[in-house]
């Protein structure tokens, strides 16, 4: 079991080059190759999930070098459900692009995929914050390739801001982790959470200094008003199912958010205190405010997606600066369903936009396909605005259930972007597919690529698992919460001092 | 030493924060770099600024200068090599294809 830890970011890392160097002129081969990679990421992943399920986090010192000197990974819990839910979701967008053509568009899709799933596994398994930077700079060079895949003028400018703001975030990153060390003297995040919160009285300033650029870092990544300008250019810029898989990467985002608070940054720590649950929420609240109004104006239906997706990370925050195990519980559980649902409202996208031959929200002759793709797109509809039966509306009543404490700003604040999303959401529905039966004329014609809806209705199918299922999952999300709430377990599990 | 190092971090930021500001690939390039620039050397004094010490364990040493920043920074330094490498092509890329170099999205989108 033990080396396996370590696979989910060697297989990516020898197969991609593999594909470059030996496959270059073979996309049938290529297709193979980067299949495979994935289902067996996709094996090792729940493999991993089941061990971490009954075996408490444990610790793999790369080169035998011993914690904090050395750079750990560690598999517990919620690396282990990031680690799956980022290979199923792989999985789907890659038999789509498979299923669409879209990755022979342009050169390399597969190898860029594969280096970009590396550097997402790599995210969720460190625990060493230097290590987090390096592998945000892999899994980003590798978006980058993949944002612009197919080329394009408006996708190649998009592609320059969203490079222009990453490198800038990338920065600020390398200043936080500077003052981090400069202040404590490690950059080992278990040895963090024991040197935080022993610091001196005269270095909380600068300490807090390093929390809030980190968390503005993280805050970039996922998007959360006043940094979410990137978003939208680049998502509704980006192929379709580039789009979709990016919507684990705003994820990213918010799985460094809860390793770092719960772990280094806890409010409980003395230097740092409250600080930032309370720059957190206002800036989440404002961010579900801003894409819900975003939904409801958007002019295209790939910017719609991405105001959608802004909307639901604005949710998912407004859970996590809440901070106490429940409501990290609720979190998690819908970071799970807004991730597939984003995904599938991408992809659907996608195919419409396809079969329109314009992205623009107006009323046009109907569609090759028509019927699937609109029942397609209610159901991601139901699921994104939280409406019952799907599991959008179980995720947000948990979070208005670990919230009460707070109810009359964030119950109003939910509720009512929810009636806004609701409104945009059937607003663009009934534009793309209602008003076209005005229009007399026979649809033109489109291939039907049954594999592309099957991939898109494999995670219409996931997200009401999601909703049947929301028992048991909640329960093992509760256990989650409450391993990342008391820390102490994953600190041991580093070995520190100790020979590896 | 720490005026002038110091000094040279803000005056880097700065010109850096300016030049990217003007919303051009060019500037919006060299800006990226001297902010790389800047937050390099800021990761070198993290691990504070002494002169003539070596960073290896030597038997007659009397002090030592800790390596790990220097490690830190070489790291910081590759990837920002190959970041700005991508950047100017990409910023080609736009140019030739898009028929100028701004860097906003004013017409369509």
């Amino acid at each position: 079991m033990h080396h396996w830890i370590i696979a989910p970011v060697v297989l990516p890392a020898i197969l991609a080059p593999l594909i470059v160097l030996g496959m270059r002129g073979n996309l049938t081969l290529q297709r193979l190759a980067g299949l495979s990679g994935t289902i067996a990421l996709a094996v090792i992943s729940g493999g991993l999930l089941v061990a971490a399920t009954h075996t408490p986090a444990e610790s793999y010192h790369v080169g035998n070098w011993p914690a904090p000197f050395g750079i750990v990974l560690m598999l517990d819990r919620l690396s282990a459900l990031m680690l799956t839910l980022t290979a199923a979701l792989a999985l789907v967008v890659q038999a789509y692009a498979i299923a669409t053509g879209w990755d022979a568009k342009g050169r390399h899709f597969h190898a860029l995929f594969l280096f970009q799933l590396m550097g997402l596994n790599g995210a969720f398994l460190t625990a060493d914050a230097f290590n987090l930077f390096v592998f945000f700079e892999v899994l980003l060079i590798a978006s980058y390739g993949l944002m612009i895949h197919a080329a394009g003028k408006d996708r190649l400018r998009a592609g320059i801001q969203y490079i222009a703001f990453n490198l800038i975030a990338s920065t600020l990153f390398l200043f936080a982790l500077g003052t981090v060390y400069a202040v404590t003297g490690t950059l080992n995040m278990a040895d963090l959470a024991l040197k935080v919160a022993a610091l001196p009285e005269g270095d909380a300033a600068l300490i807090r200094v390093a929390a809030i650029l980190m968390l503005s870092v993280f805050a970039i990544k996922g998007a959360l008003v006043p940094l979410q300008f990137w978003l939208p250019g680049t998502y509704a810029n980006a192929p379709g199912p580039v789009a979709a898989l990016f919507a684990i990467m705003t994820k990213v985002g918010a799985y460094a958010i809860i390793r770092t608070t719960t772990l280094i940054f806890p409010p409980d720590a003395a230097p740092i205190g409250t600080l930032i649950t309370d720059l957190m929420l206002p800036a989440a609240l404002v961010t579900l405010v801003v894409g819900a109004i975003g939904t409801l104006g958007a002019t295209t239906l790939p910017r719609l997606a991405a105001f959608a997706a802004i909307a639901s990370m604005g949710t998912l925050f407004t859970a996590l600066a809440t901070f106490t195990p429940q409501a990290t519980t609720a979190a998690l559980y819908y970071l799970i369903h807004s991730t597939l649902a984003a995904a599938a409202i991408f992809l659907i996208s996608d195919l419409v936009t396809a079969r329109r031959g314009s992205a623009a929200l107006t009323a046009q002759a109907p569609i090759a396909q028509q019927g699937p793709l609109a029942a397609a797109f209610f159901a991601t509809a139901i699921a994104l605005a939280g409406m019952p039966p799907l599991s959008g509306f179980l995720g947000k009543l948990l979070i208005l259930d670990a919230t009460r404490d707070n109810a009359p700003l964030i119950w109003t604040t939910l509720l009512v972007t929810s009636f806004l999303m609701i409104l945009g959401l059937a607003r663009a529905g009934s534009t793309l597919f209602w008003k076209s039966h005005a229009t007399e004329g026979t649809p033109p014609h489109h291939a039907p690529q049954p594999m592309a809806f099957a991939a898109t209705a494999t995670l219409l199918l996931a997200l009401a698992a999601l909703t049947a299922m929301a028992g048991p999952v909640t329960d093992w999300l509760a256990t989650t919460a409450q391993q990342l709430h008391d820390p102490a377990a994953y600190i041991a599990a580093n070995r520190m001092g100790e020979d590896p | 030493m720490e005026a002038l190092i110091a000094t040279a971090i803000g005056a880097l930021t700065a010109s850096g924060l300016y030049l990217m500001l003007r919303q051009r690939t060019f500037p919006l390039i060299l800006g990226l770099t001297l902010i790389s620039y800047a937050v390099n050397l800021f990761l070198f004094a993290s691990g504070r600024l002494v002169t003539g010490l070596p960073a290896i364990i030597a038997k007659d040493a009397p002090g030592y200068t800790d390596p790990l920043p220097q490690a830190l920074v070489l790291t910081a330094i590759v990837i920002s090599f190959g970041m700005t490498a991508v950047i100017v092509l990409m910023s080609l890329g736009a140019w030739l294809s898009g028929g100028h170099d701004r860097t906003d999205m004013d017409e369509a989108e």
